[in-house]
């Protein structure tokens, strides 16, 4: 009902009689005005949040329940495309393929991040240089990403392999191999990622207070005791902020196996996002492609409300 | 961290550093935090190196003539430095036709963003109207939810938006806004990260400006435009490269609203890239430098402002 009263009030109006300040019915009056520009003001961005987010979620529960297919006629078919997806070996690959992904993404994009800020955490300037230079893989996009990497895990002429074959191993095909394509994929997504995980711990070790450090060293603590009872533990907070993103990031990977392997070799980096987009937008089997995306999203919420109840619990 | 811990060590130095330590007077250094530096350096240069040289190494192979390029894998320094991918990539596929295409996307991107954004997040930071509170915790509830879910959906709407792209009243019998720039530009005109972004900006600046100027009987619109917008500047610098750097990396969305190939933004025409000249890493590697160049260039020069923000924004 507020968004008539704003439609309804011409929006010029109040500009031109804006009032002088009367003590007593001012701030009423103001209010009023205020009303009516915030709602102006949110009206056209909350319009289109409206129509590109609002509208599209609940629209995907619904067509998730319909046999839609662009062409052809859209069928409710409630349950049916839940229960497909059990039987869709396609997707539990999919699915265990992302979970692998996950496993192994997450806790080594948590290590390099703590592990480079722990690096870059000190009263240095050239440190803030340092700062640049590792950030950088993080301003490339995916795709250009994917292929700088395409190049460097080239079996034969790629600096991965020629670097391996300086300490007399022979390196593995990488994208053209099942078993190394999905933890190749995991290590340039780590490289191109780190940065930002990076800058979040950097601002979480700003907070520790030096008293901390000075305590545990009167206490005879060494570096490695330091990190474990000191840093460690004023940094769970930070560490719960970056595993969820990492883990919601994750389960969303598409962009690196659709450049590099297409989802193979031998279906090894078919994710669920993939999925989605070949069933979706491949063989227009929307309906089907939005309970994938539902499931997904169940999954996701599901581990963030982990990590939320969790990093809450720390936090009290 | 040794550098931490180090200071410590300075109580049980023995005698014979502490005389040296007191002739030198420049470096005040033990031993161990001698080693421990000349640690730290071989670790952040070879982080560097890490992060860095991959994309050197994409530069120095995209200039090298197509028969250096598998043989002479490893020269760091081109035989012969050619711009043939270059000129291959320009001529074989509309590359600069993407890249203006990527250009004018991201640059749209950024204004909508910074004017929507200013403005919700204005109204949201310091007017007072009803149902402020439940949109602005719908909004950033909009945050978690993956953009996948939504994806297929949204495709929809755009398909069936009213008298466009040949649709009657309904928005049927045509594809609406799919292969026009607004399908792109319209979902993420207003992001919920953008007025997230621009609200804790105005939120951080006192609201007695605005009282003041509101007793002196400047208008709402006045208030905002002429004393608090000039005081974001910073955030909205900040807002303007990150949004940038978003837009021109997109991947996915383009991929699936745009399928004339004149239309492509660099990302798409980039990962078609790897499907075409697979073999053919000079051009494609060219690619990947014409895709990046904008990006790392805004980087070098506003990287500054990047890391703050991205500071910023995760630290809430």
């Amino acid at each position: 009902m507020t968004v008539t009263t704003a439609a309804t009030a011409p929006p010029g109006r109040d500009a031109a009689s804006a009032p002088p300040p009367h003590e007593s019915r001012g701030p009423s009056r103001q209010w009023r005005i205020q009303e009516r520009w915030g709602w102006l003001f949110v009206a056209l961005p909350i319009a289109l949040f409206a129509v590109f987010v609002v509208i599209p979620a609940g629209m995907a529960l619904v067509m998730s329940l319909t046999s839609y297919s662009v062409i052809g006629d859209s069928q409710w078919v409630g349950l049916d495309n839940y229960r497909r997806l059990f039987l869709d070996p396609y997707f539990f690959i999919a699915l265990r393929n992302t979970a692998y992904y996950t496993l192994l993404f997450v806790p080594l994009g948590i290590v390099v991040a703590l592990a480079t800020a722990l690096l870059l955490h000190r009263n240095v300037r050239v440190s803030t240089l340092f700062r640049t230079f590792f950030y950088v893989p993080v301003v490339s996009s995916t795709v250009a990403t994917a292929t700088i990497w395409y190049w460097l895990l080239n079996p034969q002429f790629g600096m991965f392999n020629v670097a391996l074959g300086w300490f007399g191993i022979d390196g593995p095909a990488w994208l053209y191999d099942s078993s190394w394509a999905m933890p190749a994929i995991v290590i340039m997504s780590v490289w191109a990622g780190f940065g930002t995980n990076m800058m979040i711990y950097l601002g979480g070790l700003q907070g520790i207070p030096p008293q901390l450090y000075e305590a545990a060293r009167i206490d005879g603590a060494g570096w490695w005791n330091q990190l474990r009872y000191v840093v460690l533990p004023s940094l769970s907070r930070t560490t719960f902020l970056v595993s969820t993103l990492l883990v919601i990031g994750a389960f969303q990977v598409f962009d690196q196996a659709y450049v590099l392997t297409k989802g193979g070799p031998g279906n090894s980096t078919i994710t669920l996002v993939y999925y989605i987009y070949t069933q979706g937008f491949g063989n227009l089997e929307m309906g089907y492609a939005s309970a994938i995306s539902f499931v997904l999203f169940a999954i996701i919420a599901v581990f963030a409300v982990i990590n939320a109840r969790i990093t809450g619990k720390d936090n009290t | 961290m040794s550098a931490q811990t180090a200071p410590g060590l300075h109580l049980a130095a023995p005698a014979g550093t502490a005389v040296r330590t007191r002739t030198l007077h420049t470096t005040h250094k033990t031993p161990a935090q001698r080693v421990g530096a000349a640690a730290w350096w071989v670790a952040v240069v070879i982080v560097a190196i890490l992060t860095v040289f991959p994309l050197f190494w994409t530069l120095v192979t995209s200039l090298k003539p197509a028969g250096d390029i598998l043989s002479g894998a490893l020269e760091l320094v081109p035989r012969t430095v050619t711009l043939e991918n270059y000129e291959r990539v320009l001529t074989e596929v509309p590359f600069g036709r993407y890249f203006l295409n990527s250009m004018l996307l991201a640059v749209a991107g950024v204004v909508l963003n910074l004017f929507f954004g200013s403005l919700a997040g204005y109204a949201f930071a310091k007017l007072k109207f009803r149902g402020k509170r439940a949109l602005f915790v719908t909004l950033l509830g909009s945050l978690m939810v993956p953009g996948i879910v939504t994806m297929v959906p949204s495709f929809l709407v755009l398909r069936a938006i009213p008298f466009a792209g040949g649709n009657n009243l309904v928005g049927q019998g045509g594809v609406g806004l799919l292969n026009t720039w607004w399908a792109i530009i319209l979902p993420g005109a207003a992001g919920a990260f953008a007025v997230f972004f621009m609200r804790q900006f105005f939120s951080s600046i006192p609201d007695e400006l605005g009282e003041a100027a509101r007793i002196d009987g400047a208008s709402e619109f006045r208030i905002f435009a002429q004393v608090y917008l000039p005081l974001a500047k910073a955030g909205a610098a900040v807002l303007a490269i990150l949004t940038f750097q978003a837009g021109w990396n997109s991947f996915m969305w383009p991929l699936i609203v745009l399928n004339v190939q004149e239309m492509w933004t660099v990302q798409v025409g980039l990962a078609s890239f790897v499907t075409d000249y697979a073999t053919d890493y000079g051009p494609l590697m060219a690619g990947t430098v014409i895709t990046s160049l904008p990006v790392l260039l805004l980087f070098v020069f506003a990287q500054r402002y990047i890391i703050e923000g991205v500071s910023h924004v995760n630290s809430r």
